[in-house]
């Protein structure tokens, strides 16, 4: 017993780690951001801060703007006001006030983008190597064993039979397609990945082998992650802490599991509570 | 041949009536001067142009046609090649048109032409300072075969995002064990411009670099026009491990015997038995003359 | 020794928009404190607030008002209002809780699920795996069930490994909702002496516990938790 309570007691390095986390700098900032298509349509008065290593949820139902607040914090749709900034080392991005090439940059080095659809973010007609070399290759990686040997580590990162390295991806399952594109992703080493319902067209079982990889790899890696879901399960399991959306605003956020056991507005009380337990 | 280089290259002088010189009117030809000199600007980059119908379908080297219309004057003299041959219908019709509608001299010498319009090959004898190449263009975009979005394409030439161009290369290192892109190989012009050089084999990618000579490139049906200003570095594509190199089979041309040239393999009889020759008539040809007229001292 | 933990004014009302605006007032100016060592056991009748007290002190409940002061690395953190971030990092290194439930996730066994609050914290993965195989075998799960995904494991195995990962790394502060409910005598007796442990080792636990056994072998005071009697009420 005392062997157990003393001899291996695991809070040696308490008091110096404690901090580590919390006073980090912030890695992203949205400061009144609004992209409407139509009235409640889209997204506005959205602001907030993203920091190192969080997983943040934009939860709400189909049309509340999640998508659309996605595409405007990832570099992809501009928005009708507010800005959004990113931290990159040193150096605040002001989003959209940069260059193309800075944004694209970012998107193919710092970030990584996983699509619903695992065929909008993968190069269908090319081999699962080569989707996985793509980005290094970009970066000026010019060496084609060292781009074989990243390829075969990530492949067995995220479970596929590296003998499958050389097929391409339209021979794969639906789950390896999306695994593939997680590789295919965090192969540069990305900070910030931003997800759209990553488990969304996939069976059950499927959906729980890439939920349990994406929590395994946020962890490892230290990813800060925004992730879009309808699934309310999904957000508890990935997400640190959530924000509600409903028609373009924010109704509420917070910490996932307050959010999700003691909802405040009356939408997300709902919403909780249209939930089958099982 | 002596005679005809020394003095003006001659001109057959015989214009069909009823035709601008050389086909074009004027203002369009200047429109497609105007693009070429903006590509030369900016070597590598492609420029749209407002392709004209020329009198031969797309395929035959309409975008070609355009440029050396454009550019050619009554002293100029013209040589066509097509697959380096002088004498293929394709070559030989394209010839006669400028010798009809501008009235110039033509030649199959490499060293006397002033203008070489050519669909997949450029000469063996090295080209000279005041040359112009002119190359037919099927594809001008190098990215398309892995990325078809043309929009997409411009941007990643405007951002010289060209990671994709190596995962093509990859592909065949995977499909092929090696690099297997044997013609259109892509290269990099003047450390920034990913270009497709034309359909020419890769042996003769080494010869574009920091070439004395002009390059133009024109593409009929995509309307576009890109160009190599002499002396401009071109860098094939390839990776550490798996450098560029031109192939080339272990074998001499059954005519003039050369162990250099770029050689056509021709099935000699039913049995499947071979043979190599240039691609390059004129080339050969000079070679064997030489080879005779040596022989021929020597008897 | 001085406090680690500081509760002052607390209050808890629920706020139910459906089916029609309902307000429950569950806990209304909560006082108390409590140091490392100690095992402040909450009592009271069922209804009276106790998990919700619980809950309130992890930040999974949102408080009405009132304050949380913990203290958290060198300093003191107020739950109430904190920023997420701020209440995970407490809970990575200063806040546990213990429940008598196990949230399953797919696919991950039983070993990873123990060691997972180690690695959170960085520790070693040996390290960390030495020890969890050390409480699992304690608490007497099976090794053959270890490399197993608790899912189809038996209602008291699940909760028995919720509470060896429970008790994986020391935590300053301890909530303990009902952890020995329906373990048998053996069972129970280990988690004691775990609590029993922890205790020793600097501590401060908050608990719940209906069987009085528990109570009178942990418990260092009481906090009488008493039914508010207000019913729903209109806002």
């Amino acid at each position: 017993m005392s062997a157990l309570a003393h001899g291996m007691r695991m809070d040696a390095a308490l008091p110096a780690d404690v901090p580590a986390m919390e006073n980090s700098q912030a890695l992203m900032q949205a400061d009144g951001l609004c992209r409407l298509f139509g009235p409640e349509q889209g997204c506005q008065d959205i602001s907030f801060t993203l920091y190192p290593g969080e997983v943040l949820g934009l939860v709400g139902e189909s049309g509340s703007g999640k998508s659309t607040l996605l595409s405007t914090l990832s570099g992809r749709l501009p928005p009708d006001r507010g800005r959004v900034r990113y931290r990159d080392g040193a150096d605040w991005v002001d989003l959209y006030a940069t260059g193309e090439g800075r944004r694209r940059a970012l998107l193919r080095t710092q970030w990584g983008f996983v699509e619903q659809n695992p065929r909008d973010g993968l190069r269908m007609p090319v081999s699962a190597g080569a989707n996985i070399g793509e980005r290094l290759m970009a970066q000026g990686a010019r060496h084609y064993g060292r781009l074989r040997q990243s390829a075969l580590d990530w492949l067995r990162h995220v479970e596929i039979d590296i003998s499958r390295i050389d097929d391409t991806p339209n021979a794969f399952s639906g789950g390896m397609q999306q695994r593939l594109q997680i590789a295919r992703n965090l192969v540069s080493g990305p900070r910030l990945v931003f997800m759209d319902e990553p488990t969304g067209g996939l069976d059950v079982s499927v959906q729980a082998r890439i939920l349990d990889l994406l929590r395994k790899l946020v962890r490892e890696l230290d990813l800060s992650v925004i992730l879009v879901t309808h699934d309310l399960a999904v957000a508890r399991l990935l997400a640190d802490r959530l924000m509600v959306m409903r028609r373009s605003r924010i109704v509420e956020a917070g910490l996932t599991d307050q959010i999700l056991d003691d909802p405040q507005h009356p939408y997300t009380q709902l919403l909780v509570s249209s939930i089958l337990r099982v | 041949m002596n005679a005809a280089r020394a003095g003006k290259a001659p001109r057959s002088g015989k214009m069909l009536p009823g035709y601008n010189f050389a086909y074009l009117d004027e203002e369009s030809k200047r429109m497609i001067r105007r693009g070429l000199l903006k590509a030369v600007a900016i070597p590598g980059f492609q420029i749209p142009f407002g392709g004209r119908e020329m009198p031969l379908p797309y395929g035959w080297g309409t975008g070609g046609i355009q440029v050396t219309a454009s550019i050619i004057t009554p002293e100029d003299v013209l040589k066509v090649i097509d697959q380096g041959a002088d004498d293929t219908t394709n070559a030989v019709s394209i010839r006669q048109f400028f010798e009809r509608v501008a009235g110039i001299a033509s030649t199959t010498r490499t060293r006397e032409a002033t203008i070489i319009q050519t669909r997949h090959r450029i000469p063996e004898t090295p080209l000279a300072s005041g040359q112009i190449m002119v190359f037919q263009v099927p594809i001008p975009e190098p990215l398309r075969f892995i990325e078809p979005s043309e929009t997409e394409t411009a941007t990643l030439h405007a951002l010289g995002d060209y990671g994709i161009m190596h995962v093509k290369l990859y592909e065949d290192i995977v499909r092929h064990g090696h690099i297997a892109t044997c013609y259109a190989y892509p290269v990099e012009v003047n450390g920034r411009y990913v270009m497709d050089p034309s359909p020419i084999p890769r042996f003769d990618n080494p010869k574009l670099h920091m070439s004395p000579a002009l390059m133009l490139f024109g593409a009929g049906r995509e309307k576009r026009l890109y160009a190599l200003p002499p002396h401009t570095a071109v860098v094939s594509l390839d990776f550490e491990d798996h450098p560029f190199a031109i192939q080339r089979p272990e074998a001499a041309c059954a005519i003039c015997g050369s162990t250099e040239s770029y050689l056509d393999e021709l099935i000699v009889d039913d049995a499947g038995a071979r043979r190599y020759v240039c691609s390059d008539t004129d080339y050969c040809q000079r070679r064997a003359e030489a080879r005779g007229e040596a022989r021929g001292e020597a008897s | 020794m001085d406090a680690i933990l500081e509760v002052s004014g607390l209050a808890k009302k629920f706020v139910l928009h459906q089916p029609r605006p309902t307000v429950l007032d569950v806990l209304e100016n909560v006082n108390f404190e409590i140091s490392p060592g100690e095992c402040l056991v909450l009592s009271g009748p069922s209804g009276a607030g106790k998990s919700t007290l619980l809950r309130l002190l992890y930040g999974n409940y949102l408080a009405s008002s009132g304050s949380i002061r913990v203290r958290h690395g060198q300093g003191w953190l107020e739950l109430v209002g904190a920023e997420p971030r701020r209440v995970l990092a407490a809970r990575r290194h200063t806040l546990g809780y213990v429940s008598q439930f196990l949230r399953v996730i797919p696919r991950v066994t039983a070993l990873d699920i123990v060691m997972e609050p180690a690695l959170l914290r960085g520790y070693a993965k040996k390290a960390a795996q030495a020890k969890a195989e050390a409480l699992l075998s304690r608490l007497d799960i099976p090794e053959k069930l270890w490399s197993l995904a608790p899912g189809a494991f038996s209602g008291g195995e699940q909760q028995r490994v919720n509470i060896a990962r429970s008790f994986m790394v020391f935590w300053p502060v301890l909530l303990l909702d009902e952890p020995t409910a329906s373990l048998d005598d053996k069972n129970r007796q280990i988690v004691l002496e775990l609590i029993e442990e922890a205790k020793a080792a600097g501590s401060a636990i908050v608990g719940i516990f209906h069987d009085a056994h528990a109570l009178d072998a942990v418990a260092s005071r009481l906090l009488h938790m008493k039914n508010e009697g207000d019913s729903p009420h209109a806002p």
